[in-house]
């Protein structure tokens, strides 16, 4: 099983994902840096949180010019698998593979701490090996990760079973308080309408051993695993 | 512009070393060989009044890998493994810019590890400031940590602790000492050393801009009320270049292209061509027409002297360019070559085809004159009022109940949750505990990071409180379970000039020194910040405490035994290692609760320090606590307290002490020294008892974890629901007034 992890000038957690999914879930992993022309052949691609180009314009904006996005935006068209966390998510939204924006915390500051998100179904190559009702404790640590999106697009996207996580208590229940950063519907990931991209704002490779205070995210990685397999 | 004596003065140098300038050179100097004096041979680059005091700090021992003198000062802990660390301070900038002021510090601080071929893994920052019940207050400690935490989660290395002390010695100076801890394998470590005339020199990253010209002069004035005229002497930060040149630079030191590297700090391209040439015992030519600029028609000056951020030198192996261009361009840096060695041990520097500056590299960079300094000891420190038992004290419900709900000891959760702690996925024991710790990947090791200081303690006994803080920043290490290795310093303090200045500097030294000689911590490296002053529209000028603060590393050779602060399980014992005391002198509840400075400073005895915290250490490795905490600030109470809600559980605990107790409250605040607040499994306490007696370290049964969430002693009670919002709430309640 290949992983390819895209590295933009500015991603910052490109290594944490390679060693959580070499080291802990089993894949063989590249890095690749964002000006090669070609995509290797992988069965996934993931884009690594950070601060691509600094976050200068928009976060993400500028990340989606690089020329691998054409191609991961062309494997991604094709069914291929593509993973963005955080920042990574930030640029799938800018290059149009998955819909909505961004907005500053509503605190207005960045927040790093363990949360707890619970998988809205577990019919996604992301979260069929997730238990059934669980909340995953998973940090997250972001300053632009309210997510928004218009009312139409809102409707569509639950409508569709596109919200694959949300912010939840530790017992998995979807409450205003348990929202961190003011995410329209407690929104912490979505796909697109095939279910092959997925954009999250947690970051599931911080949460792999028992020395990083919580397990839960190998259950995605896993997830992947086994229904690439 | 004509070079006079005026001229020099106005540049901060003094008669006699303008008099040292003409007679090296044998002529008066040009306007830019004047300007590369004066911010080379001010106190921050040359430490001109602290160098002697410097000396005399041990350095040496079995697990120092690089002493003072380079960018960083580096430690084996085995395998081949090195750690690579350092404390700077950039006190004045946030004083005056608090958001860029403190960025550019964090930012500095990476570029003197990563120059050293280590990659940063870890960020601390120890912050002073006064107490939070003034806007002007607030508004800096929000623009630091809002600094801090731009540049540090931009980057990708986790802020994973520091600290806060808020007192109003800090007010109009606060101090901002931002601590880096990378790491490195023995074989990557690269000096700063030039060497092989002719090798040709490189600039890269950002451009040179007017920004920060005359920083390293304005880091070593007294901040006067003008200080808001200043603030083009403060540099803007950048980041995301520099997640690019540290990338870069680790690539290129990697693929062993280059020689040497250094960046553009303090006395930005003056400072880095001239060390690295000196240290290489060569000299330097460089083209100031190469030099990428971003502001119009700079003169040779503005380029020498200016501290734009983000700025690296490298020297290039000869045949070796085109690796170097690979990797830069690869990192979209633009390489520059500037300039080249030379073996006439001359620092040259040419502009629009006209030699600006020729000065002999050996007196620029080590040639500064040392001052005369004289020490005298302060009337205040005999007339210091002392505790007696006539001070009134209340009851230490109440005593908690507000020294929880002050910053100086409320939960820092405000801040450390605006960093990112977790970058790198090796942040074992995060922030908001005792030390820091870090696992090592690929290897069984951890390694705990911590900074700590006490001002206070320093001003009112230097000697002690020098030795108290190295004492317990390496009782925070033990702690986590982990054996102090060394040590990197940053000294705040006044102006050096005033005598009673000087002989706190001298005596937070010689404290300092007996500590890291008993405990074994040598110091590998620091800096020095003074003229921590400012001066009043009346004229009336205060000095900030004498603040030492030490950043300290420790290593545990296997993770899996590390140990927290935190009660794990009702019923256990709970017990003091170390002697009680019921001398509130010192104290933070004097201090905040009676507002009255109060002596003495705690008594500490270096030789019983060294024997507990060997005896924690065995005892840790043995497994024979639940958990360890160290007593510090606050005294007993402060440690119980945070043992019980950082278990995150609804826990409280029952007091029955086995020693005899006069007062309760002067018993559980008084600032004991080296001491731990442990907490025992029933079925370890024989064994626990037994080892503690063998190594002859007094131990206090005070009682036991109880799944009643409240603190008992007989009759007294104090419920814990109320205390734990008071001390996560306190701070961000007060910040966002």
């Amino acid at each position: 099983m290949k992983a390819v992890i895209i590295t933009f000038p500015g991603s910052n957690c490109d290594q944490d994902c390679l060693w959580a999914l070499r080291e802990k879930a089993g894949f063989d992993v590249a890095l690749q840096w964002h000006r090669d022309s070609s995509l290797e052949k992988t069965d996934l691609v993931v884009l690594p949180g950070g601060f691509s180009y600094g976050d200068y314009l928009r976060t993400g904006a500028l990340a989606r010019f690089s020329p691998l996005m054409k191609e991961v935006i062309r494997f991604a068209q094709k069914g291929g698998p593509v993973l963005g966390i955080c920042n990574g998510f930030q640029i799938l939204l800018e290059s149009g593979l998955l819909p909505g924006a961004f907005l500053k915390n509503t605190t207005l500051r960045f927040i790093c701490r363990n949360v707890f998100i619970k998988a809205e179904h577990h019919d996604s190559i992301y979260t069929s090996a997730i238990s059934k009702g669980a909340a995953l404790d998973i940090p997250i640590a972001h300053y632009e990760g309210n997510y928004y999106a218009d009312t139409a697009t809102l409707k569509k996207i639950e409508e569709e079973g596109q919200v694959l996580f949300r912010y939840s208590d530790k017992d998995g229940n979807v409450t205003e308080k348990a929202n961190p950063n003011g995410s329209v519907n407690n929104i912490a990931g979505i796909c697109n309408e095939q279910g092959n991209v997925l954009g999250m704002m947690p970051h599931p490779e911080r949460a792999v051993d028992t020395y990083l205070h919580s397990c839960d995210g190998l259950a995605l990685f896993k997830s992947l695993y086994q229904s690439l397999k | 512009m004509q070079v006079t004596e005026e001229v020099a003065l106005e540049h901060g140098l003094t008669k006699n070393e303008y008099a040292a300038i003409k007679s090296i050179l044998n002529r008066t100097p040009t306007l830019t060989e004047l300007g590369i004096f004066s911010v080379m041979w001010s106190e921050h680059c040359s430490y001109k009044h602290s160098r002697p005091l410097l000396a005399t700090l041990p350095v040496e021992g079995e697990r120092v890998l690089q002493g003072p003198g380079e960018n960083a000062g580096a430690v084996d802990i085995g395998e081949g493994l090195a750690l690579v660390f350092k404390i700077e301070s950039h006190n004045h900038p946030s004083a005056v810019e608090p958001f860029e002021g403190a960025a550019t510090g964090v930012g500095g601080i990476l570029r003197d590890i990563f120059t050293m071929g280590a990659r940063p893994i870890a960020l601390l920052d120890s912050l002073s400031f006064g107490e939070l019940d003034n806007p002007r207050t607030r508004y800096l400690l929000k623009g630091v940590v809002n600094g801090i935490s731009h540049y540090g989660n931009c980057v990708g290395v986790p802020t994973v602790g520091g600290e806060l002390q808020t007192m109003n010695k800090y007010k109009g100076n606060p101090l901002v000492n931002a601590m880096c801890v990378g790491f490195a394998r023995h074989e990557e470590i690269i000096s700063a050393r030039a060497s092989g005339p002719g090798n040709p020199v490189y600039y890269f990253g950002n451009p040179t801009g007017r920004d920060g010209i005359h920083g390293a002069t304005f880091a070593s004035e007294e901040l006067g009320e003008d200080k808001e005229e200043k603030r083009p002497s403060v540099q803007v930060g950048d980041p995301f270049t520099e997640k690019l040149i540290m990338e870069a630079s680790l690539e290129l030191i990697a693929s062993g292209c280059l020689v040497s590297i250094q960046d553009m700090g303090a006395a930005g391209l003056t400072c880095s061509a001239s060390e690295m040439a000196e240290k290489g015992g060569l000299g330097i030519t460089i083209d100031l027409d190469k030099v990428p600029q971003r502001a119009k028609n700079m003169t040779s000056y503005e380029i020498m002297l200016s501290e734009s951020q983000e700025r690296m030198l490298a020297v290039c192996q000869a045949g070796k360019e085109d690796v170097l261009h690979r990797i830069l361009k690869k990192w979209e840096l633009e390489p520059c070559k500037i300039g080249y060695l030379t073996d006439d041990k001359l620092f040259r520097v040419n502009h629009k085809s006209q030699e600006v500056a020729c000065i002999p590299v050996h007196d620029v960079a080590e040639g500064a004159p040392v001052c005369e300094v004289s020490a005298e000891k302060p009337a205040y420190v005999q007339t210091m009022p002392t505790y007696n038992e006539g001070v009134s004290l209340e009851s230490w419900q109440d005593a908690l109940q507000r020294l929880v709900a002050h910053p100086h000891f409320a939960s820092k959760r405000w801040i450390y949750e605006q960093y990112d702690y977790m970058v790198q996925t090796n942040t074992v024991v995060r922030p908001g505990q005792d030390a820091a710790l870090l696992r090592l990947k690929d290897s069984d090791k951890a390694v705990s990071v911590t900074t700590d200081t006490n001002g206070y303690y320093c001003y009112l006994d230097p000697e002690k409180g020098g030795k108290i803080v190295v004492a317990q920043a390496a009782r925070n290490c033990v702690a986590a379970g982990a054996q102090p290795l060394a040590v990197t310093n940053c000294l705040n303090f006044g102006n050096p000039e005033n005598p009673e200045i000087y002989w706190q500097f001298q005596e937070v030294i010689k404290g300092m020194r007996q500590a890291c000689q008993i405990l074994e911590t040598p110091v590998t490296g620091g800096n020095v910040s003074l003229y921590n002053e400012t001066r009043s529209a009346e004229g009336k000028v205060e000095a900030i405490y004498p603040t030492p603060v030490i950043g300290m590393v420790g290593l545990l050779e296997n993770v899996a035994r590390y140990m927290t602060a935190f009660f794990k399980k009702e019923n256990d014992g709970i017990y003091l290692v170390g002697k009680p005391s019921e001398n509130l002198g010192g104290s933070q509840y004097l201090k905040i609760l009676n507002g009255e400075e109060r002596g003495p400073c705690p008594e500490i005895d270096l030789q019983e320090e060294r024997k507990t915290q060997q005896f924690i250490l065995r005892a840790i490795r043995k497994e024979l606590f639940s958990s360890v905490h160290d007593v510090s600030e606050g005294g007993i109470m402060i440690a119980l307290l945070e043992s019980l809600l950082w278990s995150g559980k609804e826990w409280g605990a029952l007091l029955q002490p086995d020693c005899s107790v006069k007062n309760r409250t002067a018993f559980l605040f008084s600032e004991i020294q080296s001491s731990f607040l442990v907490s025992v499994g029933r079925d370890k306490e024989k064994d626990f008892l037994e080892q503690a007696d063998q190594a002859q370290v007094p131990v206090v049964y005070l009682g036991k974890v109880t799944e009643k969430p409240a603190i008992c002693w007989e009759d007294d009670i104090l419920h814990l629901a109320e205390m734990r919002s008071l001390y996560e709430k306190a701070l961000e309640n007060t910040v966002a007034q």
